[in-house]
């Protein structure tokens, strides 16, 4: 939960205020010098109306240099970092052939499997060299290939459902199963924080969406009573039927969702759930399968779990599993199936290696060692920021922990500044998150040492205090050990 | 004004015994001091009733909240549908009612519903009817000038393999202000002289398409797919495109991949030829394929093969398509598919038999592949010739 305190809400609405005015005031000279130039089509009305891209034009082009930063080696533990020059304050940015070595806080790498690793590289360089880059067809068409089932069959069983289906990419498995699943005179109920597309699907299935405050079970059943007592809107009668979906880790506030009571409240009422998986499979639980096995909850009880293959296993791509009766409708009715190219092979060979390694099935217990890794790391990682004073929000075990800056000229002072110290951090801004709740979101990854770990903290420490975002008091260090020890 | 005099008589009339009832003694009072006359009395009561009448609760009907029991009740009582229909024997897909109609590709159709605007549909490939829906909608309508309008159409349908004219579309767009999106991803690397697409196959400078999207996975063999247009279009699209803002990105060396096709391509331009010399020689060796024919662009990769004759119920159609691709497959080893149509995809064009023109393909290839097909749809379509 985000603690906003007054003087920091007051200051950040003022510099936005401030952003605004000047910007106005440019966009006006602008105005006046383009009148003699008139370079506008004649007849067209403008591409961007307006305010439309005012964000875009004043705010976000001025900061630009932290955002997009092009990398020049596998995202690791440590990368590669192009640098930059613009010669007109940011509107564009030139790339030179310098890079600089830094440690990497900001890509999903959650275990490992993003660089060179000794089990996967040989096997996907040898598909790579027997299925060719792309099969050049849809899965129904041409484009299954052996690996494509047998991966189907190895998700299904890492995630403990059934059976399972895949696709190219992870956004469009939202966007394009929510509309096969329900339609118009059903209901969707979705956290307010999930993901765009997650939004994107259920707007495009046409049912009915309602949203419930987030993480809180309370609210669901409040929504689901009045939802189902009430009806279809104006015609009231009753729904054909209710899907909730939620996922696993929230990528923007590193928070778990509070899944067995979730699943409880939609038994109660007979809803459907969907679970996204996208940050989660892989990086928690005790052998990786996800929040499930983290909270306790049994696979059968979610109807449809959905996972992307970015995050933890270094691959492209999503999937879903369920029972088979839906992967077998989702089969016949999906367009993404039916149109879209299917996944690239050697992505595939990616996933399998590294679900193998993960399950131990490569003969060595490389995956519990990384598992055991990413925890360790997380949990000492967040418990060291808290104590100095940040604002970290998100639960123990999760690997996402953002850190909130709020004021928008700390953005570019943050991200700045630990790139000059050789520390690279993503921030995150508007449209992402809530206009003032700016933040720098850190991954952990399981390739991180303990001197990563420790360089790090002793980066953002020092950024930290001169950038001034140590909103709550730090703990003060222990000296009280040496009386103590003194007495026994 | 005969009729205005007595009517104004009356008035007076009435208005002079109005005036010598308010001045009779008795309506004269003194109350503390203060004359009332009687006009004021009556404006006291006006006052009152009104006062009254406001001051009453207008009538509406008593709201009654469901109780938590009946909630309770309502909620025990609901049944939902099952996540999935039930699978039907045969597990063949739906196949809709056939019309002619505007036939662009679900992602093309899921695009313009997720964009909130105003869609208009027009024939498939017919100017005239985009014309006409183009007057329609601009004739008189001094508001449309102000709103942003497109045209979207696909260089080579995947739905049909027709290819769009786009000299005439730029005239049009022209004339009525239009701006164009052309989705081009059968005929990147495909049409043109060097395969630059279907702005260079009409000599049209590429300038006055104003967006051009394509997917990567059909002439440069990698995954994804890219969108170009002025930098003013592009710049904006990084932070508003929720595909590009919310998404992971490319694999690099489906990046590099895709590099390298286009470099291959601008050094060895021959491979064109050979694509186009195989297209022309399938079409010729099909033209006679008993029962079935070629409604596709002479052009076209895609060489859409249709039934002559309908036999009346689609899932017939799809049965016989479906029976000649299983026995080429298995008696020539020869890989060819049916259309496939998912049940949310509103385009209604017929279906047929896709055949992918390769530029690997040989001249042996075609022959194997026309008389195969030949001899097979005479067995399987013997009865409907």
């Amino acid at each position: 939960m985000v603690r906003l305190p007054y003087t920091t809400a007051l200051t950040t609405l003022f510099s936005y205020g401030l952003l605004f005015a000047f910007g106005q005031l440019r966009d006006f000279f602008r105005k006046l010098i383009d009148w003699f130039k008139a370079k506008n089509v004649k007849g067209y009305a403008p591409i961007c109306l307006g305010l439309e891209d005012f964000y875009v034009r004043r705010l976000y082009l001025r900061i630009q240099d932290c955002f997009g930063r092009p990398i020049a080696s596998a995202p690791d533990s440590w990368f590669d970092v192009v640098e930059r020059y613009s010669n007109d304050s940011n509107k564009t940015l030139q790339r030179t052939s310098n890079t600089t070595r830094c440690l990497n806080l900001g890509s999903y790498n959650y275990l490992g499997f993003a660089a060179a690793d000794e089990y996967c590289t040989p096997r996907v360089i040898e598909s790579l060299k027997k299925y060719s880059p792309s099969t050049c067809s849809v899965r129904v068409d041409g484009g299954t290939t052996k690996l494509h089932t047998e991966l189907e069959e190895l998700v299904a069983r890492f995630v403990g459902k059934p059976a399972a289906i895949l696709f190219g990419m992870g956004y469009v498995t939202n966007s394009a199963i929510i509309p096969c699943l329900i339609g118009k005179g059903g209901l969707i109920i979705s956290d307010s924080l999930n993901h765009n597309s997650i939004v994107n699907g259920a707007r495009g299935s046409g049912a009915t969406v309602r949203v419930f405050q987030h993480n809180s079970p309370a609210h669901l059943e409040d929504v689901l009573r009045e939802q189902i007592a009430g009806g279809q809107p104006r015609t009231h009668r009753p729904w054909k039927k209710i899907i909730v979906i939620v996922e696993g880790i929230y990528s923007m506030e590193g928070e778990l969702c509070k899944l067995p009571e979730i699943i409880a409240v939609c038994k109660k009422y007979k809803a459907y759930t969907y679970l996204d998986e996208a940050h989660s499979i892989g990086a928690v639980g005790q052998s990786g399968r996800g929040v499930c096995e983290l909270l306790g909850v049994d696979p059968a009880d979610v109807d449809i779990m959905m996972g992307t293959f970015t995050k933890s296993f270094g691959s492209c791509g999503g999937y879903i599993a369920a029972s088979k009766e839906i992967i077998q409708h989702l089969k016949h009715s999906c367009p993404a199936h039916l149109y879209a190219t299917s996944m690239s092979p050697p992505a595939v060979q990616q996933v399998i290696s590294a679900i193998k390694v993960i399950l131990g099935e490569d003969g060595s217990n490389r995956g519990a060692q990384k598992l055991a890794r990413i925890r360790e790391n997380s949990n000492f990682f967040r418990s060291e920021l808290k104590k100095m004073g940040f604002e970290v929000l998100g639960d123990n075990d999760s690997p996402v922990m953002p850190i909130m800056l709020y004021n928008p000229a700390k953005i570019p002072a943050f991200s700045r500044e630990c790139l000059r110290q050789k520390v690279a951090v993503v921030t995150v801004a508007f449209p992402a998150t809530p206009l003032l709740l700016a933040r720098a979101r850190i991954c952990i990854s399981a390739s991180h040492t303990r001197e990563d770990l420790l360089k790090a903290l002793d980066v953002i420490s020092r950024v930290g205090d001169l950038v001034g975002i140590k909103y709550f008091p730090a703990e003060p260090p222990k000296i009280a050990e040496a009386g103590h020890d003194k007495l026994e | 004004m005969d009729m205005a005099l007595p009517v104004v008589n009356a008035t007076a009339a009435a208005l002079a015994r109005v005036s010598a009832a308010f001045n009779a003694p008795f309506a004269r009072a003194v109350v503390f001091g203060v004359h009332i006359d009687g006009h004021l009395v009556v404006e006291g009561l006006l006052i009152t009733v009104i006062v009254f009448q406001l001051s009453r609760k207008s009538y509406k009907p008593p709201k009654k909240p469901l109780t938590e029991k009946e909630i309770d009740e309502l909620c025990d009582e609901w049944e939902p549908e099952p996540l999935c229909p039930p699978i039907k024997e045969g597990g063949r897909i739906d196949t809709p009612m056939l019309e002619s109609d505007e036939g662009v590709q679900w992602a093309v159709q899921n695009g313009l519903h997720l964009s909130r605007s105003t869609v208009v549909y027009f024939k498939h490939n017919d100017m005239a009817s985009l014309a006409s829906t183009l007057e329609k909608l601009t004739r008189g309508n001094k508001r449309a000038e102000k709103i942003r309008r497109y045209i979207v159409v696909e260089s080579i349908y995947q739905n049909s393999g027709q290819i769009a004219p786009l000299d005439e579309i730029v005239k049009l767009k022209e004339k009525y202000r239009f701006r164009v999106i052309l989705e081009e991803s059968h005929s990147f690397g495909v049409l043109g002289k060097s395969g630059r697409g279907l702005a260079e196959h009409y000599g049209v400078p590429i300038e006055k398409i104003d967006i051009i999207t394509a997917g990567m996975g059909n002439a440069l063999a990698t995954d994804g797919g890219f969108c170009t247009g002025s930098v003013r279009v592009v710049d904006h699209q990084r932070l508003s495109s929720a595909g590009y803002v919310f998404s992971a990105s490319l694999p690099p060396y489906l990046a590099t991949a895709a590099v390298s096709a286009v470099n291959y391509l601008e050094e060895n331009p021959s491979v064109l030829t050979n694509l186009r010399s195989n297209i022309a020689a399938l079409h010729k060796e099909l033209s006679d394929t008993p029962g079935l024919e070629i409604s596709s662009h002479i052009l076209s990769p895609i060489v859409f093969l249709k039934l002559k004759k309908l036999t009346g119920s689609p899932a017939t159609d799809l049965d016989l398509l479906e029976t000649i691709a299983e026995r080429v497959l298995k008696e020539d080893s020869v890989f060819i598919v049916t259309s496939k149509k998912s049940n949310l995809d509103r385009c209604r064009l017929p279906l047929g038999i896709r055949l992918f023109v390769s530029a690997g393909h040989t001249e042996s290839d075609i022959s194997m592949l026309s008389s195969s097909l030949k001899r097979v749809s005479a067995s399987v379509l013997s009865d409907y010739l």
